[in-house]
């Protein structure tokens, strides 16, 4: 009933979508009479003082998200390390208990380097994070360099049909802080699983994808696309749950 | 102290499984002329066989008998398995041979609700279990069993009743040797009461000081010792089917009942398992052996069940497999985890060794690792892969950047790269082992964009236009 994004579609069914302010006047339920002030107002056609509260309680709901409110309830988010990047996302970085993809067209735009600050704090926090099935192999003095500490971190090799189930189980066991999956080939339907698993575990999913996958829909809270620059990486956000302003991009400083 | 005493009055019939009860049919002993009858079922018995008559002789009285040689093998690893059956009701189980079985139950007494709703409860198990049986309890293990050879079901709970109980038990089933109650029975003594009210010296001369100090542990005057069983330290199970099974799946089902039962061993045990095998035996004696290892001991049913099954498709079925096998040495003590009340990474600590078995399982044991810094300037050699939770050295200082992936076969170049951003940082090393490296490493941006470390042979310009390697990626 209640849609968490206001970027999922909504059926067209010609009403006001859910988000769109209340209408202000509503058919009152039917109560039985009661003295005082209630009667009176139902005369006139005013919701009940009654109906107000109840209306308030479910806009309070954290999933529902009004146009007019600025920006959406601070969800639960890990700090990026980089200031311009976490203004931009609604929670102020990376969400919990979601998947964030990264787009790139090429390694060495800097992609990785994106998490580093992220994977300190969890690893300085003693959680661990995994990295399944890597392109290469994760370089641990520069992992080590940034601040990761590398007792926390597990690398796991799996083969192509592999990936996604260790990737699942991953995310759905909730004792991992970040999984990073690198899959150059899934589909809507397999990123759908993953995302219910990360959201089952609590877990922040990474999904490093080809650029060439930015066409398609994904259900992933959180889509990046990151471009190298001739002064560092420049991040765009192309989809972002719980803010309504289009792609926006990000300089990170080099 | 409460015993409870279980005798198993038609052990060497029940432990031969014999189907028909209908049917004439007794267990024998001996060999040659000498064979006699050791137990007669109740269509046997009817026709007039008794114990301790000579085969020949019932097989006139019943010409349809059927005889069966003593399997005490089979009693015995009966009695076993109702030792371990007990056990979930007593930690003192005794073995007495050959049909006879102790549990002190008074220490389990308030767990269960008294005896009257414990002795439902085993009478409720026993009776599924197929094999006749006569239960009693008292206060000495002795006065138990001469219960248990009177009648089923006496209960003499309190001590102070059990003199005047005892009393009344007929010579026969007191437990005293053969000649010495015929002797006593000779002198026209019925009745154990009879034995008590005689004075203690006269009756130590005629039937020595064993047989008093037997009926002094009757009543509790003397201590009783008697061998407490243990659960043995391995496992062994095996399933035969009636046809080959060639698919892994159908498999699955035995393979869980197994399991659930090698669970509820373990958990009998308070133990765990560490490593397990499984064997699928082949129709030419050929055998398919499954080693299934975890890192810490576990008990829990339903994940070793995923574990097991997780290794199980992992083996391709060269033929179809007439028996499941499992078989566990490696049994363990469990050890809970212990964890503060507050700690907030409860469900880590929790999940965490049963996903890293989960993944084990599946992927292969060599499928996780850890990483770790090395002390050594040369890039691929300055990491390894370690064991997971290995604690790993420090790393050296570097104040160079590094590059988050690294190449494991450095790939050249094509032509010169666009931009060189920092460099070069030499790195000369190896001289020692054969792996001497003179290398002038640069970070440099490549045509698309991209940031890759790079390094030229030591000695060539900056500016060279061939020669460039890449060993890694700014990722």
């Amino acid at each position: 009933m209640f849609t968490s994004s206001p970027f999922e579609p909504l059926p067209s069914t010609g009403e006001a979508p859910a988000y769109a302010s209340p209408p202000l006047v509503r058919t009152p339920l039917p109560v039985p009479p009661a003295p005082g002030p209630d009667i009176a107002s139902r005369r006139v056609g005013l919701p009940s003082r009654r109906d107000d509260a109840a209306l308030a309680d479910v806009l309070g709901h954290p999933a529902i998200w009004r146009r007019g409110s600025a920006r959406a309830k601070a969800a639960d988010a890990l700090s990026t390390g980089f200031d311009a990047l976490d203004a931009a996302l609604p929670g102020g970085g990376w969400p919990c208990g979601a998947l964030s993809e990264i787009l790139v067209d090429a390694d060495g735009n800097g992609e990785c380097s994106l998490l580093l600050p992220a994977l300190a704090t969890l690893t300085a926090a003693r959680r661990r994070v995994a990295l399944v099935a890597p392109p290469y192999v994760p370089y641990a003095p520069a992992l080590a360099a940034a601040g990761v500490d590398l007792a926390q971190l597990v690398h796991i090799d799996a083969a192509a049909p592999d990936t996604h189930w260790s990737a699942e189980q991953c995310l759905r066991a909730g004792c991992c802080g970040a999984v990073l999956n690198w899959l150059p080939r899934t589909d809507y339907r397999q990123l759908r699983r993953l995302q219910l698993a990360a959201e089952t575990g609590g877990t922040i999913g990474f999904v490093f994808r080809p650029l060439t996958a930015a066409r398609e829909t994904s259900p992933a809270a959180l889509r990046l696309k990151v471009v190298a620059g001739a002064d560092g990486a420049r991040v765009e956000i192309l989809k972002c749950r719980g803010r309504f302003e289009s792609a926006q991009a990000v300089r990170l400083s080099a | 102290m409460l015993w409870a005493c279980l005798r198993l009055v038609h052990l060497p019939l029940d432990a031969l499984h014999a189907e028909d009860a209908r049917h004439p049919h007794v267990v024998v002993e001996g060999s040659g002329p000498r064979r006699h009858v050791v137990l007669a079922n109740e269509a046997a018995a009817k026709a007039g066989a008794r114990p301790g008559q000579p085969l020949a002789g019932a097989q006139l009285l019943c010409p349809r008998l059927a005889a069966t040689p003593r399997d005490e093998a089979a009693e015995r690893q009966a009695l076993e398995a109702f030792a371990a059956w007990a056990y979930r009701y007593s930690a003192d189980v005794s073995l007495a041979a050959p049909d006879t079985l102790f549990l002190e139950v008074g220490a389990s007494l308030s767990l269960f609700g008294g005896w009257p709703a414990l002795e439902r409860r085993m009478r409720g198990e026993l009776d599924r279990l197929g094999f006749a049986y006569a239960c009693a309890c008292a206060p000495t293990a002795a006065a138990a069993r001469v219960f248990a050879r009177c009648r089923d079901g006496i209960a003499v709970p309190a001590a102070g009743a059990l003199q005047a109980a005892l009393a009344t038990a007929p010579l026969a089933a007191s437990g005293l040797a053969a000649g010495t109650v015929d002797t006593l029975q000779g002198m026209g003594l019925r009745v154990l009461g009879d034995l008590f009210r005689l004075p203690r010296p006269e009756l130590a001369r005629r039937i020595g000081q064993a047989a008093l100090d037997h009926l002094d542990r009757l009543r509790g005057l003397l201590p009783e010792t008697l061998p407490r069983w243990q659960p043995p330290a391995r496992y062994e199970r095996r399933i035969e089917f009636c046809y080959g099974i060639d698919s892994q799946r159908a498999l699955a089902f035995p393979l869980q009942r197994m399991i659930r039962e090698f669970a509820l061993f373990l958990a009998t045990r308070d133990g765990g398992t560490q490593r397990f095998e499984l064997r699928l035996e082949h129709e030419d004696g050929a055998c398919t052996r499954i080693e299934v290892g975890l890192l810490a001991p576990q008990r829990d049913a339903a994940s070793l069940f995923d574990l097991a099954r997780a290794r199980l498709e992992r083996v391709a079925l060269a033929a179809p497999v007439h028996a499941l096998a499992l078989h566990a040495d490696d049994l363990p003590t469990l050890s809970p985890l212990h964890r503060d009340l507050f700690d907030m990474n409860r469900r880590e600590q929790l999940d965490w060794p049963a996903l890293v078995e989960r993944l084990r399982a599946r992927l292969g044991d060599a499928a996780l690792h850890g990483l770790a810094c090395v002390a050594d300037h040369r890039p691929g050699r300055a990491w390894r892969f370690v064991s997971l939770d290995a604690k790993s050295p420090a790393p050296m200082p570097v104040r160079a950047p590094r590059p988050f992936w690294l190449l494991q076969r450095p790939l050249p170049l094509r032509g010169a790269p666009q931009r060189v951003i920092s460099g070069p940082e030499r790195i000369e090393s190896g001289w020692w082992d054969e792996g001497d490296r003179r290398r002038d490493y640069y970070v440099v941006e490549v045509r698309g964009g991209q940031r890759a470390w790079a390094f030229l042979e030591s000695g060539s310009p900056a500016d060279a236009a061939a020669g460039w390697t890449v060993h890694g990626w700014f990722a």
